[in-house]
């Protein structure tokens, strides 16, 4: 089939212009029209309690999305994993943002985290549901994007390796989202530290097979831009540390960080973590694709199983181009081939019967040939009786003396 | 005396408890000035993944100006790491039993050693996560068990990644929620103790947990060498009382309630445990008696009833 189709697709020949025709401008339109309509994105942010989830989304977005926690809550233990989510809209640069982040309290929280995931993966999917069923509607002009677009998994600062329940988490999410790993509360490792944990974090994800979103470059792009993402990529999993406080360092500057007895980590400062890095990665470059990925590979992967699952089957048939004299062609190989069947068929059939026939005639020869037989045996034994009557009666006939009447008759007594 | 105590030298036994990555094996070693244990943390992508928690002793003999201490160093590899911790908590709770009830066996002996190794467990080192914002449903699962059959020191894990306010308001949440679910830490209030007692104690208390920092590393800081972690901003000093409370928690431990600890140990666990296995042999014992007793009733109801048959036939 796709040896069909590339011998029929067009050539593109590429022609030069000779004035300006002016659809560059193409892109700055889109940008215009996408600007007037807002970007939305979602984030989902899973972690353990307490390990940074809601400061690190504040401090990504220097928005106070989440508000802090409730002191009150001593004593109540959470059961199970609750999906919480909150909108904001920001704007930047005359640029709006819709941006939605998922949290999800309680998730590895309770003595047994068998299934803590199952939640998770209920509500992603349900969004590729909703999303699903909103693309089958008969009048679509308004679709609402809730699908989440990336999944930050922080990792514990342990400086060991990933945990039994990072491992199964991962493995489980890696194929319905795109998963972004990210070490928090990174002020608690050393340069070497954190250099043997990236190390064997990635280890580990190779290892078990794990997908996780890694910026992408083509080879055409800016050598800038492509330096940029191996630097990106080198330092995945990013390890970060999140802050809402405004420290005044001791030369006056005013920075966004955390103040310890030994000295000021700064949130923006490369050297202290990648926090930068992230992002960049996040909001700045890759969000676009982040939100290609999901719709165009994760949402079709899962639409494909449930239409499937639900009994639609796949028929590759209307892929093909339509092209009169190959269909034609097609239709008569396949009216010979339909002959040459029936042919054979027959045939066969024809030969079978023979077979038949002779066999039956054979046996009625055979039986006409022991008929035959036995007649002529019956003849032989009517003729030897035939011969021994006539042998009889010739000695019956010889001339009868009355000595021979006596004696035959003496004979006869005495017989 | 106190020769007799130097010649003899002590055992000291200290239980590691928390999950992977707290910071255990290396506080350990910083407290005791020295590369005693390992970390027993997963290094490789095919290293042990623990399917339950194991019981790793050590056992070292270190000396200082005479004075010589035979330290058992318990570590629970595997402890709080799976997905499903039920039950985590079982084999420690077990090994510290099995040593009472060793030397309960010793103890009982007709011919008994002059002294009896002591490996009962002194002291557990229960290793909290610096992040949450209190105590987790599996912390109060164990800190229940343990405090009644150990001295628990709950500590604050990894305290360099918090700030010095955060400290506080988690030491604070923390002495609450311990005092709501009614668990007892170390040290335990006596009436036997006098004023100075009472005022170390005090402290203590409130120092409780401790926010400690461990580390093997010496760096040089302005000429004189530290022991400490280096970062790119600062170099976080483990010896200094303002950085984290590691000084206090190794001063506690052994400069001035060593002894205490171990004393503690056989006073108040040792013997409740002693009563509780005593009076379970009791009660084993009545059960087994009453038996007895029912059986032989059974037999005499049946002796009048053959007496009487033997009339009959």
């Amino acid at each position: 089939m796709t040896e069909a189709a590339t011998r029929q697709a067009p050539k593109v020949a590429k022609k030069k212009l000779q004035g300006y025709v002016g659809f560059a401008n193409y892109p700055n339109q889109v940008h215009r029209r996408s600007v007037k309509k807002g970007f939305n994105f979602t984030l989902m942010v899973v972690g353990e309690a307490g390990i940074g989830k809601s400061t690190l989304i504040n401090t990504l977005f220097n928005t106070r999305v989440f508000p802090d926690k409730d002191e009150s809550t001593i004593g109540e233990t959470r059961r199970g994993v609750e999906i919480s989510s909150m909108s904001a809209e920001i704007q930047e640069n005359g640029v709006r943002l819709r941006l939605t982040v998922v949290d999800t309290p309680g998730f590895g929280d309770s003595i047994n985290n068998d299934d803590c995931w199952q939640p998770i993966l209920e509500n992603i999917e349900s969004r590729f549901d909703a999303y699903l069923t909103q693309e089958n509607r008969v009048n679509r002009s308004k679709i609402s994007d809730n699908r989440i677009h990336a999944l930050i998994y922080l990792i514990k600062p342990t400086g060991h390796a990933l945990r039994a329940i990072d491992i199964e988490f991962m493995k489980r999410m890696h194929t319905k989202v795109n998963l972004i790993p990210v070490i928090t509360k990174s002020d608690t490792l050393t340069q070497d530290e954190l250099v043997g944990f990236k190390s064997r974090i990635i280890a580990d994800i190779n290892y078990h097979g794990i997908q996780i979103f890694k910026p992408q470059w083509e080879s055409f792009e800016d050598p800038e831009v492509i330096n940029e993402n191996k630097d990106m990529l080198s330092k995945i999993p990013f390890a970060v540390i999140g802050s809402d406080k405004i420290i005044e360092k001791p030369d006056g500057n005013r920075v966004r960080g955390r103040l310890y007895p030994w000295g000021i980590i700064e949130v923006e400062n490369e050297k202290h973590n990648d926090f930068i890095k992230l992002r960049k990665m996040l909001v700045c470059t890759h969000m676009e694709e982040l939100k290609d990925v999901t719709d165009s590979i994760l949402y079709e992967n899962h639409r494909s199983q449930k239409l499937v699952t639900m009994g639609h089957e796949q028929d590759n048939t209307v892929f093909r181009e339509y092209n009169p004299t190959a269909q034609m062609e097609e239709e008569r190989s396949v009216h010979e081939a339909r002959m040459s069947k029936m042919e054979s068929e027959m045939t066969a059939v024809f030969q079978q019967k023979v077979q038949e026939k002779e066999s039956k005639l054979k046996q009625s020869e055979e039986e006409l040939y022991a008929r035959h037989k036995e007649m002529k045996q019956v003849l032989e034994k009517q003729r030897q009786e035939l011969e021994e009557k006539k042998k009889r009666l010739d000695s019956q006939t010889r001339p009868i003396t009355p000595l021979d009447k006596k004696q035959k008759k003496g004979l006869f007594n005495l017989s | 005396m106190e020769r007799k105590f130097l010649k003899r030298g002590m055992n000291f036994n200290i239980i590691l408890v928390g999950e992977s990555g707290m910071g255990k094996t290396t506080l350990v070693n910083t407290i005791f000035a020295g590369h005693l244990v390992d970390s027993q943390g997963r290094r490789t992508v095919q290293g042990p993944q623990r399917k339950t928690t194991e019981i790793v002793p050590t056992t070292q003999v270190i000396e200082e100006n005479n004075v010589t201490l035979r330290l058992t160093v318990v570590d629970t590899p595997g402890f709080g790491d799976q997905t499903n911790n039920e039950g985590c908590w079982v084999p420690v709770i077990k090994y510290i039993k099995d040593q009472h009830a060793a030397y309960l066996e010793r103890e009982l002996k007709p011919q008994r050693e002059r002294s009896i190794n002591d490996t009962r467990v002194h002291a557990c080192l229960y290793f909290l996560n610096p992040g949450s914002k209190g105590l987790r449903p599996i912390d109060i699962e164990v800190l229940k068990r343990l405090t009644e059959v150990v001295n628990v020191i709950p500590v604050l894990a990894k305290a360099d990644s918090t700030t010095v306010e955060e400290r506080a308001a988690f030491k604070k949440r923390i002495k609450e929620e311990l005092a709501m679910q009614r668990i007892q830490a170390y040290p335990y209030p006596s009436e036997e103790d006098d004023e100075e007692d009472i005022a170390l104690n005090n402290k203590i208390k409130e120092l409780s947990p401790f926010a400690v920092v461990g580390s093997e590393n010496v760096f040089n800081e302005n000429g004189a060498p530290v022991r400490g972690r280096r970062h790119a901003w600062g170099i976080i000093n483990v010896d200094n009382p303002e950085h984290c409370d590691f000084v206090h928690l190794r001063n506690f431990m052994l400069r001035t309630h060593l002894y205490d600890l171990i004393e503690v140990t056989a006073q108040r666990h040792y013997e409740s445990f002693r009563t509780q296995q005593l009076r379970q042999i009791k009660e084993m014992r009545a059960a087994q008696a009453q038996n007895a007793t029912q059986m032989a009733q059974q037999q005499q109801q049946i002796q009048p009833g053959a007496t009487l048959f033997k009339q009959q036939a």
